[in-house]
């Protein structure tokens, strides 16, 4: 089934404190996602890779084209759909991590992890019992899970913001770049935390740096080169592809 | 289910002539008309809210946040002229056109407002618990044990010590005191409640603390929220959709991440890169 179909989407700026100045995000791009499948978006440095995911979130509203999402309701367009069904889709189905983790101050991280649990009707105890799973699946040190993450490393943050975003199990889940400030061991363990605790049933879209990550979890590659989608392969045929970095 | 449908809405300060609205506004960059000198605080806004849901309103000073929250809120504003279609769930009519009584019990009830200065919402002379049961008395509550029993829940519940429930509110430190007035606006369940800057006057650390509290009631209560605020962080924490205002108007409206991520009007660009 497609859970995802992405037709004609463009996005421009149009920044006024330019003198106007219209900056074109991406340009007309199309493509399907399959339920249950693990895309990666790769590219160069602002080929346009998280404008695409904002875009699929409607954080970014789309200029023209069409982000049709299949709900048991029906589709929803976030192209085009009221701020109530982006809303809506939000809660039920649709998950987004930025590269940052942009937390309330003074939660402590099992608190931020355990937050979209407790929003989906898990209780408190519960929902702090599976956090504390994730940070540590995702070594995070016990002695910093009942501290605030606004004193953390880069690393540590990266990994509650991960830890954060997929304890609820969403339908479907956009990453941008969550293993960007991993070292290779930490990386790894992100990797098998994805692959274990997600079910088939989820649908990711994530935007990755590391080659060795998109091997390890993607089942199609997507590649961005200055907004338009240069093209789109499954991962055995990704493999031994030079990146374009 | 719509919890409140505002059309049209208009408070103006002044005689208001025919050209106050055309030459009032984001274009002509100016609230005041040209031609009466009356003051445009806010016109043409339209807006809506489902029950649960939290709407951020931020500009700066002057922009006519406040005008429009308090409007929301049924506040009266004694010298000024109001127009436009206010529907409430559960009240037949325009709100803006009610009786005293109906006004009170709403105000009593269904709607309650977080004034920005806290010496408007509270009487300091009084106990913190003495605050929040007044307007339990005044919605007609008169068991003295459900009053007590019902107050006392809610100082456990905003998380101010209980057990300060019987000294005078002037003792109380300014984040205290805020907390007082949000389980006041709590204490008779109301379906909305607006709140006017609601970090004004608190130390950045207990700023963090009000609001994650009250995020936490919000949700816990799903009671609807109007958040005014110039600052962007407070509406970005809180809020789920944000209206954007300028001399009187609604300049731009969305989702909150969209309106702070990507902005479209020329006066949300430059607020947002206002930031510091």
């Amino acid at each position: 089934m497609i859970i995802l179909s992405v037709d004609g989407l463009t996005k421009t700026f149009d920044v006024h404190v330019l003198g106007d100045t219209r900056v074109v995000g991406l340009k007309d791009v199309s493509f399907d996602v399959t339920d249950g499948e693990f895309l990666a978006i790769v590219g160069e440095s602002g080929s346009g890779k998280s404008s695409l995911l904002k875009c699929l979130y409607r954080t970014y509203e789309p200029t023209s084209g069409s982000v049709v999402y299949t709900t048991p309701d029906g589709p929803v367009d976030v192209a085009s759909c009221s701020d109530r069904a982006v809303m809506s889709l939000r809660r039920d189905a649709l998950g987004y991590t930025s590269q940052f983790l942009d937390e309330i101050p003074r939660v402590p991280a099992v608190d931020v992890v355990a937050r979209p649990l407790v929003e989906k009707g898990v209780g408190r105890a519960d929902a702090r019992e599976t956090a504390r799973t994730l940070l540590s699946a995702l070594s995070v040190p016990a002695e910093l899970w009942e501290a605030y993450p606004a004193t953390f490393s880069g690393g540590e943050r990266q990994r509650v913001n991960l830890a954060q975003a997929i304890a609820p199990k969403p339908d479907l889940l956009l990453l941008d770049e969550p293993t960007s400030a991993l070292d290779p061991n930490t990386r790894r363990a992100a990797i098998d935390l994805l692959s274990s605790y997600l079910t088939s049933d989820t649908t990711v879209i994530g935007v990755f740096h590391d080659t060795d990550v998109v091997e390890a979890v993607a089942d199609r590659v997507l590649v961005l080169d200055d907004g338009r989608l240069q093209h789109i392969v499954p991962i055995e045929a990704y493999e031994g592809r030079v990146m374009s970095e | 289910m719509t919890l409140l449908e505002a059309t049209d809405l208009e408070v103006v300060y002044g005689s208001r002539c025919h050209e106050c609205l055309s030459s009032t506004g984001s274009r002509a960059g100016t609230n005041q008309c040209v031609n009466c000198g009356s003051v445009v605080a806010c016109a043409r806004a339209d807006l809506s809210l489902e029950p649960g849901d939290v709407l951020g309103i931020v500009g700066e000073s002057g922009s006519g946040k406040s005008s429009l929250a308090e409007l929301l809120a049924l506040e009266q504003a004694s010298e000024a002229t109001v127009r436009g279609d206010l529907q409430y769930a559960g009240y037949d009519g325009n709100l803006l056109e009610i009786d005293y009584q109906t006004r009170h019990d709403l105000r009593t009830s269904e709607i309650s407002l977080v004034h920005q200065h806290i010496r408007d919402g509270l009487n300091l002379e009084f106990t913190g618990g003495g605050n929040v049961a007044e307007k339990l008395l005044s919605a007609g509550h008169r068991s003295y044990a459900d009053v007590r029993e019902r107050v006392s829940d809610l100082f456990e519940e905003t998380e101010i010590p209980v057990d300060r429930i019987d000294d005078r509110t002037n003792t109380y430190s300014g984040g205290m005191q805020r907390r007082v007035q949000i389980a006041r606006a709590l204490v008779t369940n109301p379906d909305l409640i607006v709140l006017d800057e609601p970090t004004t006057g608190l130390d950045v650390s207990v700023q963090a603390r009000v609001l994650d509290m009250f995020r936490r009631v919000q949700r816990e209560e799903n009671v609807a929220t109007i958040v005014v605020s110039h600052d962007l962080s407070v509406v970005r924490l809180l809020a789920d959709r944000t209206l954007v205002m300028r001399h009187g108007r609604i300049v731009e409206s969305g989702l909150t991440d969209r309106v702070m991520e990507d902005p479209h009007h020329e006066y949300t660009q430059t607020l947002i890169n206002s930031v510091i």
